[in-house]
């Protein structure tokens, strides 16, 4: 009943109140919510401060003009939001323990070791399964996607905060959130067929390389091709992290350097980029879970390529996410499920780690700041 | 060595450098510039590649108006119908589940979080919004067929995006929510309101633009999610308004299919059916699959960015207000 009642009473006209400050501006919920703008940061620091004590002492001492209907109102909606917490606290450790549960089974009755094998063998009765292959690649990929965007990310998030004029800045930042805005099986089918085609040659002067890592395989739909197009997809992620963090350098900083007879590129490099590391090294591990776990685009761009393992990225391959994606059509039988959900395990506790590795930067960082 | 300059019109004022200090300087803005127009290469690029071989398809009346049902590759025509209700009874079955939730989880970090249940919770959405799409599906899968021993539909789909967009709901919520000054919940206080009316009249008006840009943010962003569909919902080329019964079409499903059969060899010795007489015709039979993939590419395209857009207008309006 309460919650028809919020549904009904939230769509009314609204009050005459001073309408809020909207700060976030970027498409990335993750860098709305670290994101206070530098336009107004007084604003947003008094909204911050003090509330939740003065707030919570002003209802909590009961100015209860309604009476018990009141007391009970606000029980009633505090155990609805509490509920809702609740529910998203469930809903991770009810991901954990499905995950854990469907896959030790399979894991149980695995014939070849876990963790270190590279084959993989969903046959129920001989289960033969390990994960060795697709860390790898998964590892490499998303690796060499941080190591082609957070360069480019860092360098456009300079010319945002300290290069470009106000009126510039705008709309650069639109143009890349807009590559947020863009659906991965579309960069997957792009990837696919019109960006492998064009790195072809890439990819034939990076096999002059004599490393087991550029070993030439195949000249297109590889894991390079990949890697690529999930440098592109995580671009605007780390290019907004790291624009928050710039824009938030203290000015006494700046002007400190200015003072030096700093130039623009040195007052970068003494004030903004030791003040933004830690920003710019938790946007890249947002990045890089994001890319970990990145599926549709990576399926439908790498070919999957049986034979002896190997080191190397000109070749075709399969993370995690797109071994399970290739292997709906098995989903048959518990035991193949299971190795399948194995991997989602995997896949789950490698983004688990390094997504609160990136959290606990950023909240770090904030106390300071 | 160096003279300080001081523009009228800039607020900043470096130094004039000289030699070396000079070059570097260079060097910098234009490394930085660069990095910008390196972003935008892949971004025109894909919007060209996407527009040029999909627009003749989506100004076609037939693309709206009709499913894939009797459509192979070697067949033109066929249209999106299918996809786009199957896409739009997913995403608004995900997003009436996830919306009071979501809002609720905000109204509850920023108006009465405190102690544990509070850091858990932030903590348990930073989760929620990194965990991969294929690793929702794959709980989802676990929950309901194998454990439940239910049947791949629609509505498992929907179930595994109301994951995906919990995150994005909640964080846009929570951001507007501690935009809305303190002063309005004080007065409301001081007049003998109770803290939950004080929510619902004030606090929440005062952010409902906000929020709804919010709620358009989540429904973008679960739209092309692909993933889910893979595992929890077979394709199917009819049309199937039915959420919980048999397969469906989806837009990233249509986009899906159609790339399967891109590079199907179509060439000599290949038999096609001539549309007139329907006699067995030999020879080289065209692929008509890439201008629907391209064309379903499009269309998902339009409707996310076309989201986006709406989320921006209503934040700015907000804004301006």
């Amino acid at each position: 009943m309460s919650e028809r009642e919020i549904m009904t009473e939230r769509s009314e006209p609204r009050e005459p109140l001073p309408a809020p400050r909207v700060g976030g501006e970027s498409v990335e919920p993750v860098a709305a919510h670290d994101g206070r703008r530098l336009e107004s940061p007084i604003e947003s620091e008094v909204a911050l401060g003090g509330r939740h004590t003065d707030a919570s002492k002003v209802s909590g001492s009961g100015i209860a003009s309604g009476g018990g209907r009141a007391r009970f109102g606000d029980r009633i909606f505090l155990g609805l939001s509490s509920a809702a917490a609740v529910t998203v606290i469930l809903i991770v450790v009810l991901i954990a323990t499905f995950l854990l549960i469907k896959s030790v089974p399979s894991i149980a009755d695995d014939k070849v070791n876990f963790l270190t094998s590279t084959e993989w063998g969903t046959d129920p009765g001989n289960l033969r399964f390990g994960i060795a292959n697709l860390l790898w690649v998964t590892v490499i990929i998303s690796l060499i996607a941080l190591v082609v965007a957070v360069p480019i990310a860092v360098g456009i998030a300079l010319f945002i905060t300290q290069y470009a004029p106000a009126r510039v800045a705008r709309p650069v930042a639109y143009v890349i959130d807009l590559l947020a805005a863009i659906p991965s099986i579309v960069y997957g089918i792009w990837g696919a067929t019109v960006l492998a085609t064009a790195l072809e040659p890439v990819q034939r002067f990076l096999a002059h390389i004599p490393l087991p890592l550029f070993d030439f395989k195949q000249p297109n739909s590889t894991i390079f091709d990949g890697a690529v197009v999930l440098a592109v997809m995580i671009l605007p992620i780390i290019t907004a992290i790291s624009r928050d963090v710039f824009e938030r350098t203290p000015i006494a900083n700046i002007e400190a350097a200015l003072a030096l007879g700093a130039t623009r590129y040195e007052m970068i490099r003494m004030a903004v980029l030791p003040y933004g590391r830690a920003g710019v090294v938790s946007g890249s591990m947002l990045g890089l879970g994001r890319a970990l776990g990145e599926t549709i685009a990576v399926y439908l761009i790498l070919s999957t390529v049986g034979g002896p393992f190997s080191f190397s990225i000109l070749r075709g391959g399969e993370t995690f996410a797109s071994k399970i994606a290739n292997g709906s059509a098995e989903f048959n039988n518990p035991q193949s499920t299971g190795a399948y959900i194995a991997a989602g395990l995997v896949l789950f506790v490698l983004t688990f780690v390094v997504n609160s590795a990136a959290r606990a930067i950023v909240n770090r960082r904030k106390d300071f700041a | 060595m160096s003279t300080m300059t001081a523009p009228p019109s800039s607020g900043l004022t470096f130094s004039k450098a000289r030699g070396l200090r000079k070059v570097k300087n260079n060097i910098a803005t234009g490394l930085v510039t660069l990095a910008f127009g390196l972003a935008l290469i892949p971004l025109i690029w894909l919007l060209y590649t996407v527009i040029s071989k999909g627009f003749h398809v989506i100004v076609d009346a037939g693309w709206w108006n009709s499913d894939q049902a009797g459509i192979d590759f070697k067949t033109k025509g066929g249209g999106a119908s299918a996809a786009i209700i199957g896409t739009a009874e997913q995403v608004a079955l995900c997003t009436v589940i996830s919306v009071p939730i979501a809002l609720l989880v905000g109204i509850y970090l920023v108006e009465y979080a405190r102690g544990p249940l509070a850091k858990m919770t932030t903590f348990m959405v930073d989760i929620l919004t990194g965990i991969p799409s294929i690793v929702a599906a794959l709980f989802i899968y676990a929950l309901f067929v194998t454990t439940l021993q239910g049947f791949r539909a629609g509505w498992l789909v929907s179930f595994a995006l109301v994951i995906l967009m919990i995150p994005v709901i909640v964080r846009t919520t929570e951001e507007m929510l501690r935009l809305v000054p303190n002063e309005l919940r004080e007065a409301s206080y001081a007049l003998g309101v109770p803290k939950w009316r004080t929510i619902v009249r004030v606090v929440l008006p005062t952010a409902f633009n906000g929020l709804i840009t919010g709620i358009v943010l989540g429904v973008a962003r679960v739209a092309g999610e692909t993933a889910p569909l893979l595992i929890l919902v077979g394709y199917s080329t009819t049309t199937n308004t039915n959420l919980f019964n048999g397969f469906q079409s989806s837009l990233p499903g249509l986009i899906n299919d159609q790339f399967t059969n891109i590079n199907t060899p179509t060439g000599q010795g290949v038999y096609h059916l001539d549309p007139v007489t329907g006699k067995r015709v030999a020879g080289t039979v065209a692929n008509y699959a890439p201008d629907r993939l391209w064309g379903a590419a499009l269309t998902l395209i339009v409707i996310v960015m076309a989201l986006n857009l709406i989320a921006r207008l209503i934040g700015r309006r907000t804004k301006v207000a």
